[in-house]
This record gives structure tokens, C-alpha cells and sequence, in this order.
């Protein structure tokens, strides 16, 4: 886990800094997300991971306001100190255009089909920059060997390429207007494990080339595991621990991560059947009191049910947060007994 | 990469005829129509308005393969030159009607809320209008001429397509390359101009192939009522009110040639159009 840039620079400039996201939808009973912190520092990879509906994929979308209609969100968006809760739509779109770009789940849906490559990469810096059409297709080439792929696919149409290769454009997409941030949103879910491994490898490498930062949303946890500097559990619309990743692994303080660890299918240790989390989530249309996870919890005590816990640093690891009222109790344990 | 590949002309790739004869007879037929229509006055054997009471209800003979009008004008001319009337209204009609609906139900559907409630309430308005009705009114306030009856007819057909597009607006918006496209910083009218309505045109652009069929019936309905198209001007609507007083007389050829004409132009665009949109629903999205 080498970080490019200095740690002074790391300390200082956060790409991404989220204080106390609240995102409300139209017909629930309590916030998506209900205060999201979450920074992501220029050449950090931050894993978000959680399960579905657990919000990650809203933080993710929120931080280049795009959200659902309706949408009601709260608290502060920063963005290379751009406020992006506050930008008029012109700012915005610069924004976009720039400073952070996002890779989406599906390339093959997320890419116009009726349209050549070439005019998907070179689109945004034409119609925003007034980029000459030859300038942008130079750099769209460069950005495409950038990423692995010759420019020769400019004058492709993105049903004659495979989904990995569709995957890597958009990637190259994502770099044309040299972001300090990339978004990843399960950005390897639709892909198989040899595309994936090969993506995972591109953004690494990449993060180290252009200093980027990476927030990578997935609910793959060797995945986060093997990107991830440092990794966000989400629970409920909650950080519910957040922690180096090697930390994270090693030693979950949150009941939730030690059991999601728990579920987690692992070549190296037979161990018979999973153990499934057991009952739901918190329903959306129902109000919570205390902790989200209480319910489900086998440590919980009368306190979980009463009192949200707050996010405390573990003691003598200022570095791994996590909200549990017990969370002491997993002291000791191993993420992977 | 290096795959041999069939040497193929593009443009006739597009024309996809294998197990559709009906639809190629039909092409053809809108083809030499408006041919026919584009090269009317160089086609005609006579002037279409030129009267020969000696020979009127003349039958098919050299001169007048058709045969001769109650009038005594040649029935083969005046259909070509009438083609020109004809297929010009409903051109109009399917125009102006597909551009504004396009505009519409583009609005309506990519801007949503109070605008799309608005849009889609006041075009709804519209069709409890019986469009042949709207078009009398206009007429009878306008006189005669051809661009009454087709502005009333536009308006008439506009929220058939401002319907179609806003119902495919909505479903193309919630496509992932929209928020794609967003998230590069485009603006949510350049996406709509730029991404989502092209991609909906084949799929509007049957349907308004499909329309010009109606619009001819109806346009040939009101000048057969004598509203829109002036008395002396060709049309087929017109020469079938003509034709009146020669199937009363015994003569019909004059009257059901003008009528075989508009069926026939029909027939043809719609099953052109149907098939279009059939294939544009085949495609794989």
C-alpha cells in the first residue's frame, strides 16, 4: 500500500471529505443515508463495501450530485474544496467534467451504443472545454493506450468490443479530464474474474501514475482487501467501522464486519456451510432507534437498542473508527477464526 | 481484427427485403409514387386543366390512356399533378406534427413535473377534439388553400407523437448512459439533444410514417368535402367529388382511380411504416 504523495500532502488535501451526509427520499420513514463521514485523501484507495441498500452506492452518487428525484441531502459534499451540495449547475458541470469522474457498474450500459468510442471519450471535452475535435481524439488515444487499448478503437462501436475492454474505455473516459478523484461504482461487478483482476491491476497502477483518488464502492471484500488502503463498512446508511484495510481484516471491532467477514467464502480454509447473517435489514419504511445493527446482533444489549453509538477510535489505533457500544468485546478476535 | 470479411454495400445492407415481398411491393410503390409526384409536369401527356367538353367521359383511348373527365379534362394528368397535392399536404402534416410532438413530449418527458402535466393535459385536450372537426373550423375561418387544413391536421396529429415521445423519453432516461453522460459534465439538454433523441428517432419516425398514411385520408376527406385544396387545383380528393357526376352517368373510371390512387398510397405507407417499426422493436437494445 505505497502512496504516491507525500503524507504531509495526505494529511492536508483530502480529494474527498463528506461530514455528516443525510440523504432523504421521498416515502421513507428515516434518511438513506443517515451521517456519512468519509474522506478520501489525493492517492488514497478508500473501499466502501457493504450490502445492497446499504447506501454505498448513494454516497457515491452524491458526491457528483447525482441523485435520485426527489432527493434531499444534508451536510457537506467537498470535493477538492469545492462544496458540491452548494454548486450552481454550471459550476457542477465543471466539476464533473474535471475534477471527479466516475466508472459506472455496467459498461455496456453506460455507454450510448449508437455512438462510435471515440465520440464517448471526446464528447465531454468538446462540448465543455471547446477542445478542438482533433486535439480531443489525440488525447482520447493517448488515454486509451493509457489504459491498455490501441487508439484504433476510436472508430469502434461499443457492441464490437468485450465488456473488459468496454470496461477499460471507460476508464480512459474517466481519466480525459485528468480527475483528482475517480468514483468506482462496483466497478468490476459486471465483469468476470480474469476482466476483473486486470481492472483492479489498471486502477492501481493508475492510482500511482496520476495521483488520483480512488473511492471504490463494492461488496466484494477480497476485492476492497486487495485495492484498498483503507476500507468503510456500511450498515444501514451508517459507516459502521472504518479502518486500514490490513487493520480492518485483522481485527473488526463492528459486530457487522467481523460477521460479514464471517460470511465470506474463502478457498483456504474449508469450513463447512457460511454463516449467514441471520434476519434482515432495517426496513426503509420503518423509524430506527439506536443501533441499526442491534437487531441482528448477537452481542446486543439493551444500550444498542436506546442510543445510536457514535464513531470512536479504537484505542491505540486512531485510525480505525468504529460506531459499537461493545466494541471492545471483539478484542482479540480475528476477522477470520 | 483481420477477419475476412464479405464485401458488402452499406447502402443496400440497410434494405433488409428477405421474407418480406409485401413490404419491398410496398416500397416500391411509395418510390414510384413520389417519383411520379416530383416529375409530374414533365410526366403529364396533357394539361391537367384543360377542357375538352366534346370528349367528356371519353374512355381510355392513345391520347388519354385514363380516359376523359365529366369536365372533359385528362384523368391520367390530372392524377399525376394531383399526387402532387396529395403527397405534399400529409408531407406537411407529418412535419410540422412530428417536430412540435417531438419538441412536446420531449419537454414533457425529460423536464417532468408541473411542465409535463401541463404538456401532457393540454395535448390530451387535443384528442377529445376530433381532428377532422378541428380542421373544418379552420378551414371555414381561413377559406381555401392547402396550409389550413394541414396546420389544423398537424395540430390534430401532434399528440399522437408527443405521447410516443414522451413515453420514450421517460424509458430512455432511466438508462445508465444518461447518468453516464451527466457525470461527464454534460448538461442535461445536451444529453437529451445528443444522446437520448437520436437514439428515439427510428421508433418516432415509423410512427410518423404511419401517420402520413391518415393524413392523406384526411386530407383527401376534406377536399372531397371541398374545404382546403381550390377548386381548379388537381388532387385526388377533389377529382372523386368530380367524379360524382360521372359514375352517375355511367362513367365511374374518372371517380375509382382517383380512389385507388389514395388506397393504394395508403396501404403502401402503412405497411412501409409497420415494418420499419417493426424492425426498430426487433433491434436489440
Amino acid at each position: 500500500m505505497s502512496a504516491p504523495v507525500s503524507p504531509a500532502l495526505l494529511d492536508t488535501a483530502p480529494v474527498l471529505d463528506i461530514r455528516g451526509l443525510r440523504l432523504r427520499l421521498p416515502r421513507t420513514a428515516r434518511p438513506v443515508l443517515d451521517g456519512v463521514d468519509l474522506t478520501v485523501s489525493a492517492g488514497e484507495t478508500v473501499a466502501l463495501v457493504g450490502e445492497s441498500g446499504s447506501g454505498k452506492t448513494l454516497t457515491s452518487r452524491s458526491v457528483l450530485r447525482l441523485l435520485p428525484p426527489g432527493a434531499v441531502a444534508e451536510g457537506r459534499i467537498s470535493v477538492a474544496g469545492a462544496d458540491v451540495l452548494t454548486l450552481t449547475p454550471r459550476q457542477l458541470r465543471t466539476l464533473r467534467a474535471g475534477t471527479a469522474a466516475m466508472i459506472f457498474q455496467d459498461p455496456r450500459a453506460a455507454i450510448n451504443p449508437l455512438r462510435r468510442i471515440g465520440d464517448f471519450l471526446t464528447e465531454s471535452l468538446r462540448l465543455n472545454t471547446k477542445t478542438p475535435t482533433a486535439a480531443a481524439e489525440a488525447r482520447a488515444g493517448a488515454m486509451l493506450e493509457a489504459v491498455g487499448l490501441p487508439p484504433a478503437l476510436l472508430r469502434r462501436y461499443p457492441s464490437q468490443v468485450s465488456g473488459g475492454m468496454l470496461q477499460r474505455v471507460m476508464i480512459a473516459a474517466a481519466l480525459m479530464g485528468e480527475p483528482a478523484l475517480l468514483l468506482a461504482d462496483e466497478a468490476t461487478t459486471a465483469l468476470d474474474v480474469i476482466s476483473q483482476a486486470e481492472i483492479v491491476a489498471l486502477l492501481a497502477d493508475l492510482r500511482t501514475r496520476f495521483g488520483t483518488g480512488l473511492l471504490f464502492v463494492t461488496h466484494d471484500l477480497g476485492l476492497a482487501a486487495a485495492l484498498s488502503d483503507r476500507v468503510c463498512v456500511m450498515y444501514a446508511g451508517r459507516i459502521v467501522e472504518s479502518a486500514p484495510a490490513g487493520a480492518l481484516f485483522a481485527r473488526p471491532r463492528h459486530p457487522y464486519t467481523a460477521a460479514l467477514l464471517a460470511a465470506t467464502p474463502r478457498l483456504d480454509a474449508p469450513q463447512g456451510r457460511l454463516d449467514a447473517i441471520e434476519g434482515q435489514p432495517p426496513d426503509l419504511r420503518t423509524e430506527l432507534t439506536g443501533c441499526p445493527f442491534a437487531p441482528r446482533c448477537a452481542s446486543a444489549t439493551d444500550v444498542c437498542f436506546e442510543r445510536t453509538p457514535a464513531a470512536d477510535a479504537v484505542p491505540g489505533d486512531p485510525a480505525h473508527l468504529v460506531s459499537c457500544h461493545h466494541g471492545d468485546r471483539l478484542e482479540g478476535s480475528t476477522g477470520h477464526a | 481484427m483481420t477477419a475476412v470479411v464479405p464485401l458488402r454495400r452499406p447502402g443496400f445492407a440497410r434494405i433488409r427485403t428477405a421474407g418480406a415481398p409485401l413490404y419491398l411491393l410496398c416500397l416500391t410503390a411509395v418510390t414510384l409514387l413520389v417519383l411520379a409526384a416530383l416529375l409530374a409536369p414533365w410526366l403529364v401527356p396533357a394539361d391537367p386543366n384543360a377542357v375538352d367538353l366534346g370528349n367528356a367521359l371519353a374512355g381510355p383511348s392513345v391520347g388519354h390512356p385514363f380516359g376523359i373527365d365529366a369536365s372533359g379534362r385528362d384523368t391520367l394528368s390530372r392524377l399525376l399533378v394531383g399526387a402532387r397535392t396529395s403527397l405534399l399536404g400529409p408531407l406537411g402534416v407529418v412535419a410540422f406534427s412530428t417536430l412540435t410532438g417531438v419538441v412536446v413530449g420531449a419537454l414533457a418527458g425529460w423536464r417532468g413535473g408541473w411542465l409535463d402535466s401541463v404538456l401532457s393535459r393540454s395535448t390530451e385536450l387535443v384528442f377529445a377534439f376530433p381532428g377532422m372537426l378541428l380542421a373544418i373550423l379552420i378551414v371555414s375561418v381561413y377559406g381555401e388553400g392547402l396550409m389550413a387544413p394541414v396546420l389544423a391536421l398537424a395540430v390534430a396529429y401532434l399528440p399522437y407523437v408527443s405521447r410516443l415521445t414522451r413515453s420514450l423519453v421517460l424509458a430512455e432516461r432511466e438508462r445508465p448512459y444518461v447518468s453516464a453522460s451527466l457525470v461527464q459534465g454534460q448538461s442535461g439538454f445536451q444529453v437529451c439533444l445528443r444522446h437520448v433523441l437520436p437514439n428515439i428517432a427510428p421508433v418516432v419516425l415509423a410512427q410518423s410514417t404511419i401517420n402520413f398514411g391518415y393524413a392523406l385520408i384526411d386530407l383527401a376527406g376534406l377536399s372531397f368535402l371541398g374545404l382546403g385544396v381550390p377548386a381548379l387545383t388537381p388532387d385526388w380528393g377533389r377529382m372523386v367529388f368530380d367524379g360524382q357526376t360521372a359514375v352517375q352517368e355511367g362513367y365511374p373510371l374518372s371517380a375509382i382511380l382517383p380512389c385507388a390512387a389514395i388506397v393504394l398510397t395508403v396501404v403502401a405507407f402503412n405497411v412501409v411504416g409497420e415494418h420499419w417499426a417493426d424492425r426498430v422493436a426487433r433491434r436489440d437494445r
